[in-house]
């Protein structure tokens, strides 16, 4: 009937069979989430405990296992998780005396320390330098400024502990990766076995892989190390097989006929011409163990993220502020010294002429004026350590800013907040729990099938069953209420914004900068202001993910439309379209599968940032697995975790195929 | 020809695809292309036979992917062929052993390619030197033997430059000069000139030339311009769809082409430029007054001037031997094109 009324409305021709199918299923939903409590079995919301798969009991036990009894002959496991600890811990605690702590003196105690940190203004005199290789005098300022500001705010101590940790990760990061993308380019069946398992370590939430750490390892630095390699090394592998496989083969055939053998073509040979590309590479495990380091706190990383989540805690929004802020600068200037050494790329004849920075006398020299102004820092104590009188401290201040927006602006900042909770939060929360899980899977499949034949389907299911198998459903459609709702008004905001900024170059300019500035902050950052406005709860988390995910919905927006093909346009022009025709019959259908990919994007990230937003108090699969981190549980936090991955893993094949979908349809491809 | 062979293949092949080996072996030693084809393989180099002399410009030509690139590439074993077999100076060099192959690449062997192939990160005083680099010739040494052969592709003051400040051109240059550096007897160049303007690709080949002369290697060049070929060649190679075709000198292939598709190429060619006195000399009728003498081997464009210009035809001698005469007539029909 319904669907008789619609094909008249439409004059028969719009609404095919399949959008009646839909329109059938949005109906049965609808129902399902009209139907009073407890009408329907309750295993049809939730496994009961004894039919789900135990595979939270058997992965704790093993690795309990692993840590109290595997052995193979006499070397313990035990030994083994020793002997690594160690190895990333001796280069760990020389920067760390280097950076913060000085070293001990030796012999009797109150000796006091044998020789102190390396002084403040000789760092920020070595970063200076650093900067000024690339000969831009912005850049210098910019690093320079951002650590001044370090010390001039307090926080230089934390900064420097979390900035050792990444003077360690990073090289590890790097050289762990660049092994097995160098592998993964040689060897076609290691590289089979590989891919699947970085898929899975980047769509886990960053939680799931401190705990497995936090068990091996205990609690601290080294632990928090571990974890932050561990978490940035995934892209490094994919950049070097792909680095080395972009290589010309004319190049790889020169090194053959050269006679290189095979380490002489590799390593002098294809990862040189491969650099421009592999610093790229390296630019983005120095930004993911930024913000893996920050989140690592929480199992002993201490400095800054340290101190927001001891903020967070606390509530005391001044002080996380103030700590967020030296986050976000010491991230800005990392990645502004990372992108200036990706772009400058290779040599120059100038600077291979008088690359003065380049000689390791000068660096030599350089040491030794650090060390002699470190040295002065027991004569000048203002040398050793950033005076406390010269300190500003903006917390008391933000305090009162949060104060005074609290009381002016309480009313309409609660109201605002009520109106969404009520009108939108809530009810699609409610419609969502209602669906059982035998109706969600159907749906799943059947989606599967449609954009991507059996294979997908196949895929869908054993991913969304995995989540009902091991019990976790509830949880996890409360993480794709609060994603879904995330991505979407994410994508609301960011598709116009996206589409303005394709068609004036002018407002693409500005928005590029705050884009990317957005991008290069590490997730914890967002939640203080939020936490600020609106404290912990749902709503909060929401925003938060809003604002982390929002980037590549505008930057992938942008990009397409900007990428419409000139002679398209120009048989539009001719054709006598308005602008308004152009936008909408030529640009936007032809940017279609950029926005998709985007979207697509956008949903990764807000899953990412919705597992951190368990700080504010959620109550989905995050929280499981930070209540699992809390509690060490391994077993319980891998699997909470691996859910999020399956829904990560759903909500990116079906993204993926229905852009695919579209591509063919335009025929973008063949 | 009475120099000595340096590099033969016979019933060399390079089949692309799933099991080429296996498959080619099953259909027996010379099998139509168009069987593997129909067993989804790609083949690129189809039962190849060259004999190339030492001191000698062997040109291989043909159309874009008639599989030149491949063969030549098999022949330096860089890629390894399906079947057949290649041999340097007397032995198989499909036999060799990876490090043996090494050792042949390192001393014996230099490639130019077509798009230069120059390492982005290393000076051209580096990249002309990073052959020897490799085999361990200390630095002194090797950047007095680099900085020669930059001097001898004209490249002086540029040492100090990196590949992308330098033009097409020079470039190449470079990629000459580094493939000379380790001294090769046998000398690959796959489309050097390719890639570059016609103006300077005439000005390389020039410099081509004069090195040549100046060096004597065994050159195996590629090409897929006719023109540049019978610059070139003292014998030219025709490939069609990975099978040689016709080998022959430019005359040759220019007085008696194998199939139509050889005399598609050999058409437009400027004839005076291939055609020697012999091929277009007459018998002496009778006795008669002779301008001058020739060789036989000069080509008409550089007998033209001097034939037009006399009243009598020209002997051709050889030996002391008086072999025949051009006359006017001869020579004006090779410049309208009637032979
Ligand atoms: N690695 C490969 N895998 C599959 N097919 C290949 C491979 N390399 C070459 N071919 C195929 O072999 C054939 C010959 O290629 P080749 O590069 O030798 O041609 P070419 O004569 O050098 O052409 P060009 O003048 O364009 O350089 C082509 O059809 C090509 O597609
Ligand atoms: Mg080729």
């Amino acid at each position: 009937m319904a669907s008789l009324a619609l094909r008249e409305a439409h004059g028969g021709r719009l609404f095919g069979p399949a959008a009646v199918g839909w329109l059938a299923a949005a109906g049965l939903s609808l129902l399902f989430s009209l139907l009073p409590p407890r009408t329907l079995p309750a295993f049809l919301y939730e496994l009961p405990r004894d039919w789900r798969l135990p595979l939270e009991t058997w992965l704790s036990a093993s690795m309990a296992w692993l840590v109290e009894e595997a052995a193979i002959g006499p070397l313990r496991f035990r030994d083994l998780t020793r002997a690594l600890a160690a190895f990333v811990e001796w280069p760990l605690a020389l920067v760390r005396a280097l950076l913060v702590e000085g070293f001990a003196g030796s012999g009797s105690p109150g000796a006091g320390p044998f020789a102190a940190p390396v002084s403040w203004l000789a760092v920020i005199l070595l970063a200076g330098l650093l900067a000024a290789r690339s000969g831009d005098r912005s850049l210098v300022l910019l690093v320079t400024g951002s650590l001044a500001y370090l010390a001039l705010f307090g926080q230089w101590p934390s900064a420097m502990v979390t900035l050792s940790s990444i003077l360690i990760a990073v090289p590890f990061g790097v050289a762990i990766g660049m092994l097995l993308g160098i592998a993964a380019f040689r060897s076609a069946r290691f590289e089979r076995l590989l891919v699947p398992l970085l898929d899975v370590m980047q769509t886990v939430p960053v939680f799931a892989y401190l705990l497995p750490m936090l068990f091996l390892f205990g609690f601290g630095p080294v632990s928090a190390i571990l974890a932050t390699i561990l978490y940035a090394m995934p892209p490094m592998v994919r950049v070097t097989a792909l680095a080395l496989r972009q290589v010309p083969s004319e190049i790889r055939d020169f090194a053959a006929m050269a006679g290189c053998t095979s380490r002489q073509s590799l390593w002098r040979v294809l990862v040189p011409a491969a650099r421009p590309t592999l610093v790229v590479g390296v630019n983005q495990v120095i930004m993911l163990s930024l913000n893996m380091v920050i989140i690592a706190s929480m199992i002993g990383a201490g400095g800054l993220g340290y101190d927001v989540l001891t903020a967070l805690r606390r509530l005391d929004i001044g002080r996380g502020l103030e700590a967020g802020l030296a986050i976000t600068v010491l991230a800005i200037a990392l990645d502004r010294l990372g992108q200036k050494a990706a772009s400058r790329g290779e040599r120059t004849r100038q600077q291979s002429a008088d690359g003065l920075l380049d000689r390791p006398t000068v660096w030599l020299a350089l040491g030794l004026a650090a060390l002699a102004t470190t040295e002065l820092g027991r004569a000048f104590p203002f040398l050793a350590a950033y005076p406390e009188s010269l300190q500003v401290s903006t917390g008391p201040l933000w305090n009162e800013l949060v104060a005074w927006i609290n009381v002016h602006f309480f009313d309409q900042l609660e109201t605002l907040k009520s109106a969404l909770v009520l009108n939108l939060l809530a009810p699609v929360r409610r419609f969502l729990l209602a669906q059982p899980w035998p109706w969600v899977l159907v749906l799943l499949v059947v989606a599967g099938h449609r954009l991507g034949g059996r294979r997908l389907a196949l895929t869908v299911f054993a991913l969304a069953a995995f989540v009902v198998a091991t019990g976790y459903f509830e949880k996890a459609l409360v993480s794709v209420y609060l994603v879904g709702l995330s991505a979407l008004v994410a994508t609301a905001i960011g598709i116009p914004i996206g589409i303005a900024c394709g068609l004036s170059d002018r407002l693409w300019r500005v928005v590029e900068v705050v884009v990317d500035t957005l991008q290069t902050l590490p997730s914890f950052v967002y939640l203080i202001p939020v936490v600020m406005l609106f404290r912990v709860g749902e709503f909060s988390a929401m925003i938060a993910v809003v604002l982390y995910a929002l980037a590549p919905a505008i930057r992938y927006t942008a990009h397409g439309i900007r990428r419409t093909p000139p002679p398209l346009l120009e048989a539009g022009c001719a054709a006598g379209c308005t602008r308004v025709q152009i936008l909408r019959h030529i640009r936007l259908p032809l940017a279609l599968p950029d926005i998709l990919l985007g979207v697509n994007q956008t949903i990764m990230l807000a899953l990412s940032m919705l597992v951190i937003t368990a700080l504010v108090g959620t109550r989905d699969l995050g929280q499981e697995v930070y209540i699992a981190l809390t509690k060490a549980d391994v077993g319980k936090g891998l699997v909470a975790g691996l859910c999020v991955a399956c829904i990560a893993m759903i909500a990116d094949r079906l993204v993926s195929a229905a852009a695919a979908h579209t591509r063919r349809r335009l025929g973008l491809v063949p | 020809m009475s120099r000595p062979v340096k590099l033969a293949c016979r019933h060399l092949w390079k089949v692309f695809g799933p099991e080429a080996k296996r498959v080619l072996r099953r259909l027996g030693p010379d099998p139509d292309p168009a069987e593997l084809e129909r067993a989804g393989l790609i083949v690129a180099v189809a039962n190849a036979e060259l004999v190339v002399h030492a001191g000698e410009i062997f040109v291989i030509m043909g159309l874009s992917g008639s599989g030149k690139s491949t063969l030549v590439r098999c022949l330096a074993r860089l890629v390894e062929p399906t079947a057949g077999e290649v041999i340097f100076d007397g032995r198989d060099l499909l036999r060799a052993s990876e490090r043996e192959m090494i050792e042949i690449r390192r001393h014996r062997m230099g490639m130019v390619f077509q798009h230069f192939a120059l390492l982005p990160h290393l000076t051209v005083l580096e990249n002309v030197a990073f052959p020897l680099a490799i085999q361990g010739v200390p630095r002194a040494e090797r950047e007095m033997r680099a900085r020669a052969m930059i001097r001898l592709v004209g490249l002086e003051g540029r040492e100090h430059h990196f590949p992308r400040e330098l033009s097409g051109g020079q470039q190449q240059r470079v990629g000459i000069a580094r493939s000379l550096a380790v001294e090769p007897e046998l000398w690959f160049l796959d489309e050097p000139f390719s890639a570059l303007d016609p103006l300077i690709r005439r000005e390389m080949q020039n410099e081509f030339l004069r090195l040549q002369a100046l060096l004597a290697k065994t050159i195996v060049f590629i090409t897929h311009d006719f023109e540049e070929a019978i610059r070139l060649a003292d014998r030219i190679a025709i490939m069609q769809n990975g099978r040689i075709v016709q080998t022959g000198t430019p005359e040759e292939l220019l007085l008696a082409p194998a199939t139509d598709y050889v005399a598609a190429f050999t058409a437009g060619a400027p004839r005076a430029r291939i055609l020697s006195a012999r091929a277009i000399m007459r018998p002496v009728d009778g006795s008669c007054e002779f301008a001058g003498t020739l060789d036989p081997t000069t080509r008409v464009a550089d007998l033209a001037a001097a034939v037009l210009e006399a009243e009598r035809p020209f002997a051709v001698v050889e030996n002391g031997r008086l072999l025949g005469m051009v006359d006017r007539q001869a020579v004006i029909d090779v410049l309208v094109g009637k032979r």
